[in-house]
């Protein structure tokens, strides 16, 4: 609040702190910063107290030590021997699995759900809103401990698939699902790079082949976007474009060798293959369905939010129906959903947290669980894995703003 | 004209025909069907595919919901009641419903109490709820809350008294204060609760008799529903005006304030809650002062407190943005100070524009509470995953008690939801 008046002449005196604008917020601000330094020198007299009764200190020598405990999922080497710090790390990795896989599969259910809640059929519409109020009112939790139960207590098992007549069979004599987790063929390479030919290497270079594959289709895209710039007509692009995808994919799949490792019934258990734990599977699915339906309301809103005038002034122009969806509606629609959709994946990551209630090793359950337990640095450990959740959703935020930014209407 | 046309026409009707009814396949359930469910191909293929799925999922619920057991003892006897055909045993509920709500440890007698305070909230809650309701019902929201502790806790009846008075102590010199500065009145009132506190304190110490009205019941013997309900309501009215008081300091244009309020703001909306719970459940004990004992409900209030003030602050710095900065401009016109504007001007309309996302973060910490059964307290989820699945009896007993406790939450979560929605079309009607 600026004062018009001309500033009182003279010298300064006390009172001035106090009913002078241009020196109160001064004070005040003086003041709030000597009554949190008290209150922080408050907590820390305390803790340094309380540690020093009971024999502790603050050190996080404990992650150099080795951990001692098993992990069933780990995208690591690990074994008990290995340290903390790399238990930890196998965490975080699991936590992120966990996260993308999530952050995928609610985005197809929300997106389709979303969509469908607008459809004109009566039927498919009344059930996609039940689906969205049925996932959104009840806890996660609730929904995580519901999978959890099917995954062991619904699915057979191992036993159960062996025999002549056995109750139970695998899917395309592929896929086996048991109360010890999901059997699915693996992949491996016979002629690949690194050790047994299945180095990280093999998968960097596929990566690498497929990033490859998208820089050629922008240039070719690119080329006819000025084509037809100049020349009005558009060279057709979708045979050259589906080839330049797949070809060079294969081709290197092929030459490392690429074959697929069936699972198996081996005494008690099946061997081989990769194996998908029931936790994962019910934490990534209870994930998905529920934040599937809050994008699905996103989704929603984000449609209804582009007005029917601009439906009707692209069709006014003679655009067919999927071009006005991709050339009007998407683009608007667009800028309303990706800010709620992205705060939707920071809500995915943080609840992949809950893991610990049905024992998927992620970061909460290694470091913030067996870890502590274990060594009984309840500070460190709860502030390391604190940390490691504000690093990741401020990396999302900023990339949010950056995102805001660059998508913001152009106004004069 | 007429006269040409006269011989030209041989026959003209004079009289209009009686209406006729449309043909069968432009009324009523044909039409609806049509348009509704069959209006394209692909449009049948999605109806019949929805039609499927009900009936799968209602052939897999209702056998196992109507041929359901709700008379046994345990599992292994309401299998034998069931001789192998598919029902529910919705025994277990019948058996255990006191344990579902109320926890496992809270004295059987006692269990009116808990019923009564919550009876109570909603008559508490209503005049917050519905603006329609006489003023005067408010005086009984004000007192509920130390009703509710007593009723809930028992204990001497002079504890909640003092507390309350501390209240209205505080309030009559803030009353008394206020007319020359807020900020005198502000903390002139904080300063007289406290006091009145402490001399209530000593107070209470030197009467406490053995004898009470209501048995004293430890905090952690609360447990069930209850547990859950108690959390959600205390920690969002707490964290109200936590979250304004935190949304003021983000706009604020002091450095210090509006930094320490981002930091902390981001801070905690950065972090999961189940860390924080951790921090209640291991670390928050290490800050208090050494010889005290704080027990794990009151760590827990403190820690969901936090965190949902945080997110109630970012909903109200909405509402406060969405003021037109007209308002903000006549207030400084009219020569109010700050405490003035923001309580007269600002925060009544920033706040009525903010209710609905209030109760969305309100929803949204209620189905949160669940969570406290990680760090091994017995709310529901934790009663049905701890003493109740672990008992010989019931286990096993997975979907009915799991579905018990998601129809709980359901119902309450689903009805605040209407609430807010009904709250959002009427704040509509008389804004815009």
């Amino acid at each position: 609040m600026t004062t018009l008046t001309d500033p009182p002449k003279g010298a300064f005196r006390p009172s001035m702190l106090l009913y002078d604008s241009r020196y109160r917020s001064l004070t005040l601000q003086a003041i709030a910063a000597i009554v949190l330094a008290c209150c922080f020198l408050y907590l820390y007299s305390n803790l340094a107290a309380n540690l020093r009764a009971a024999g502790l200190n603050i050190s996080y020598d404990f992650l150099g030590n080795p951990a001692g405990y098993d992990i069933n999922q780990t995208l690591i080497d690990y074994t008990s021997q290995s340290t903390n710090w790399r238990a930890a790390v196998v965490g975080i990795l699991n936590t992120l699995l966990v996260a993308f896989l999530a952050c995928v599969t609610a985005t197809v259910f929300g997106v389709l759900a979303g969509v469908l809640r607008l459809s004109p059929n009566w039927l498919v519409r009344k059930l996609m809103a039940f689906y969205v109020e049925i996932f959104r009112n009840i806890p996660v939790l609730i929904w995580i401990i519901i999978i959890f139960t099917i995954m062991t207590a619904v699915l057979p098992a191992p036993s159960a698939f062996r025999g002549e007549n056995a109750s139970s069979s695998m899917l395309f004599d592929a896929v086996a699902m048991t109360n010890r987790g999901v059997y699915v063929p693996g992949p491996y390479f016979t002629r690949g790079f690194g050790a047994e030919g299945n180095g990280a290497l093999n998968w960097l270079l596929v990566i690498a082949v497929l990033v490859g594959s998208l820089i050629a289709t922008r240039m070719v895209t690119a080329s006819a976007d000025a084509k037809q710039a100049e020349t009005g007509v558009r060279p057709k692009t979708l045979w050259l474009n589906l080839g330049i995808w797949f070809v060079p994919v294969i081709v290197v799949l092929f030459a490392l060798g690429l074959t697929w490792d069936y699972p198996a019934l081996q005494g008690f258990n099946f061997q081989g293959g990769l194996k998908i734990g029931g936790p994962l599977i019910a934490l990534w699915f209870a994930l998905s369905i529920y934040t599937g339906a809050f994008i699905a309301e996103n989704v929603r809103a984000g449609i209804q939010a582009v007005s029917k005038g601009q439906t009707e002034a692209a069709a006014a122009l003679g655009l067919r129906p999927r071009r006005i969806m991709g050339l009007v509606v998407l683009p608007q629609a667009l800028r309303v959903i990706i800010p709620p959709l992205i705060s939707q994946y920071l809500n995915i990551t943080k609840n992949s947290s809950l893991a610990i209630a049905v024992g998927y090793a992620d970061i909460t359950a290694t470091l913030g669980g067996i870890t502590l337990n274990q060594t009984g640095r309840a500070i460190e450990c709860v502030l390391l894995l604190m940390l490691f959740y504000l690093v990741i959703s401020l990396l999302i935020s900023a990339f949010m703003n950056v995102y805001n930014n660059a998508m913001k209407l152009k106004e004069r | 004209m007429s006269d040409t046309h006269a011989e030209s026409i041989r026959f003209v009707r004079e009289t209009t025909l009686p209406q006729a009814e449309p043909p069968v396949a432009e009324r009523g359930i044909y039409k609806w069907g049509r348009e509704n469910l069959f209006a394209t191909p692909g449009n049948a293929l999605l109806t019949l595919i929805a039609l499927y799925v009900i009936y799968v999922v209602l052939s897999a619920v209702l056998p196992w919901l109507l041929n359901g057991v709700w008379n046994a003892s345990s599992l292994s006897e309401c299998r034998e009641i069931l001789a192998g055909e598919t029902g529910g045993c919705f025994a277990v509920l019948v058996d255990r419903w006191q344990q579902l709500l109320f926890g496992f440890k809270y004295p059987s007698a006692e269990y009116w109490r808990p019923a009564l305070a919550f009876v109570l909230f909603f008559v508490a809650a209503a005049p917050v709820l519905f603006f329609d309701l006489p003023r005067k019902m408010l005086a009984f929201t004000a007192l509920f809350p130390f009703l509710a502790y007593w009723l809930i806790w028992g204990g001497p009846v002079l504890v909640p008294v003092v507390a309350l008075v501390g209240f209205v102590v505080g309030y009559l010199a803030y009353a008394k204060l206020v007319t020359r500065s807020f900020a005198g009145g502000f903390f002139g009132g904080i300063a007289a609760a406290a006091v009145t506190w402490i001399i209530g304190g000593f107070i209470v110490d030197w009467l406490s008799g053995p004898s009470s009205l209501l048995r004293a019941v430890p905090s952690r013997d609360l447990g069930g529903y209850m547990l859950n309900f108690m959390l959600g309501v205390t920690c969002v009215s707490l964290s109200v005006p936590f979250g304004i008081a935190l949304a003021l300091g983000r706009q604020s244009s002091m450095p210090l304030i509006k930094w320490v309020s981002v930091v902390f703001i981001e801070f905690i909306r950065g972090v999961p809650l189940i860390t924080l719970l951790f921090v209640a459940s291991v670390m928050l004990a290490y800050f208090f002062p050494p010889d005290s004992n704080v027990d794990l409900f009151l760590r827990v209030v403190i820690m969901i407190t936090m965190f949902s003030s945080a997110y109630i602050a970012e909903v109200i710095r909405g509402g406060l943005a969405a003021l037109p900065k007209g308002q903000y401009e006549a207030a400084d016109s009219l020569g109010l100070d700050y405490a003035q504007a923001m309580r007269l001007i600002i925060l009544p309309q920033a706040l009525k524009i903010s209710i609905p996302g209030i109760v969305n973060i309100a929803v949204g910490l209620f189905k949160d509470t669940t969570l406290v059964s990680v760090i091994s307290m017995f709310d529901l989820v934790g009663m049905i995953r701890g003493p109740i699945l672990a008992s010989t009896d019931w286990n096993g007993v997975y979907w009915e008690l799991l579905g018990f406790a998601a129809l709980l939450f359901f119902v309450v979560c689903y009805g605040i939801s209407q609430y807010s929605q009904w709250l959002e079309r009427r704040l509509a009607t008389d804004h815009r």
